[in-house]
């Protein structure tokens, strides 16, 4: 199967890259928007700032094809940064308005949480919960590294969620669409095979 | 809850995984990718891969060995050694890396700090910080660890967190391959004075010193030689971190 990953021009790509090749997927990178639209199987990976996150979608005029995917529930990866952008704006960046397909806000980590410290950025490997009706997702440990997260699951969707301090998002999901505040492509055997199950339910679409 | 990472540290030279004692003295312990996978394999959380070879040539290579890491890594892959700019950085990240690390370019020109963040994101920015003690603290040393700075190790970690590295990886310098346990009273000043984790790297013998390294405030252990002579394996640490209460990925 080929995949399209969203070349948002932040370094990276390499680890996505690599995990989808491992599980035999053929990758290509991709500004164009009619491909981010209509290409099968679509990845928005995410490292770097919200601001210029969107500011580079909105030069390739990438949004609008975002949206368009999303409300058209065609499949789809959103991973850490990519899932923020999904949202209509992030403490991160006051005032740049998001994708805004996920009507809520992106908070930042407080250092304290009824006294008790936790690190900001969370990084490294932290519990995922997911909810009773979620498919893609399973009971595991995967890898984050973000400093900004989401309180709730917005309506529509299901999904999992963990906790650092606070209650998160830990991921999204909807039919053929999956949205990772984790980084599935770094989380070991737990990315590969949930990788793989939306690979393989994206390809039955 | 966030659980204890294991990191193994791959130092690498031409192409090979080498260990050392205080930074010198380098023997050969293998290749770098079948290290790391092997290392994945047994369960660590994370990989290291430290750049020590001192030529042109050897960072060309390091390049090309952050790649073949990279193809069959499936965990997260932090790299350091001849950050000097933005564009090492961006070199390193395009092979494959997922986290830079600097350490002396960082001391001499703390804005490198601010610019990798800003390019790259504080998640991507890691600190690399040597240090020894003194008789009132503890000094940051730099080019590995042959020179001295006088700067103080806390106020540092501080500045190099405000400035936006979103990770310290703290190498006791009088530790470092003595297998004599991590300097756990560094690891809790400096964690004391920084929000970004602390990874604490020097001296492990055993799973013992990394539940200390845990309880003084680290986020991370790292370990190098007790993994690369095959006296333990990463299963056999975080089993006996967890059976010593200390919450690991299993």
């Amino acid at each position: 199967m080929r995949v399209a990953v969203i070349d948002t021009g932040t370094a990276n790509l390499a680890s996505m890259l690599a995990a989808l090749r491992r599980i035999g997927a053929e990758t290509e990178l991709t500004r164009e928007p009619e491909v981010v639209r209509d290409a099968p199987l679509v990845v928005l990976p995410g490292v770097g700032a919200f601001g210029a996150g969107m500011a580079r979608l909105n030069e390739c005029n990438l949004t609008e094809a975002i949206a368009a995917r999303v409300r058209g529930e065609r499949p789809f990866l959103a991973v850490c940064l990519g899932l923020q952008m999904l949202c209509l704006e992030s403490e991160e960046t006051p005032g740049v308005a998001g994708i805004g397909v996920l009507a809520t806000k992106v908070r930042r980590f407080a250092d304290l949480h009824e006294g008790a410290r936790v690190t900001v950025p969370q990084l490294g490997w932290n519990e995922i919960v997911p909810r009773p009706d979620a498919t893609l997702l399973s009971h595991g440990y995967a890898y984050y590294a973000n400093s900004y997260y989401l309180a709730s699951i917005p309506e529509g969707w299901t999904g999992a969620e963990t906790e650092h301090g606070v209650r998160l998002v830990a991921a999204l999901e909807r039919g053929p669409m999956l949205a990772c505040q984790f980084h599935p492509e770094l989380s070991g055997p737990f990315g590969h095979d949930l990788l793989h199950r939306w690979l393989a339910r994206g390809a039955a679409c | 809850m966030l659980t204890t990472r294991l990191i193994p540290c791959l130092d690498v030279d031409g192409g090979r995984v080498v260990k050392g004692v205080k930074f010198s003295s380098l023997r050969d312990a293998g290749d770098p990718a079948e290290r790391a996978a092997a290392y994945e394999a047994q369960g660590a959380d994370e990989i290291v891969v430290l750049d020590v070879s001192a030529t042109t040539e050897g960072r060309a290579n390091a390049t090309e060995t952050v790649r073949r890491v990279r193809d069959v890594l499936g965990i997260p892959l932090t790299v350091g050694g001849g950050v000097r700019r933005v564009e090492d950085a961006r070199r390193l990240l395009d092979a494959g890396a997922d986290k830079v690390a600097t350490n002396t370019a960082a001391v001499l020109e703390p804005a490198l700090l601010d610019r990798l963040a800003t390019t790259f994101g504080c998640q991507c920015t890691v600190l690399a910080l040597d240090a020894a003690r003194t008789a009132n603290g503890f000094e940051v040393v730099i080019r590995s660890g042959k020179e001295r700075t006088g700067r103080d190790a806390v106020a540092w970690a501080r500045e190099a967190a405000e400035r936006g590295a979103g990770e310290i990886v703290l190498t006791s310098w009088d530790r470092d391959g003595t297998r004599s346990g991590y300097d756990t009273e560094m690891l809790a000043a400096i964690s004391e004075a920084v929000g970004v984790p602390v990874v604490a790297s020097g001296g492990a013998a055993h799973a013992g010193h990394m539940v200390d390294a845990v309880r003084s405030g680290a986020s991370a252990v790292l370990a190098a030689s007790i993994l690369h002579d095959g006296e333990t394996t990463v299963g056999d640490l975080k089993r006996a971190l967890s059976a010593a209460g200390i919450s690991v990925r299993l």
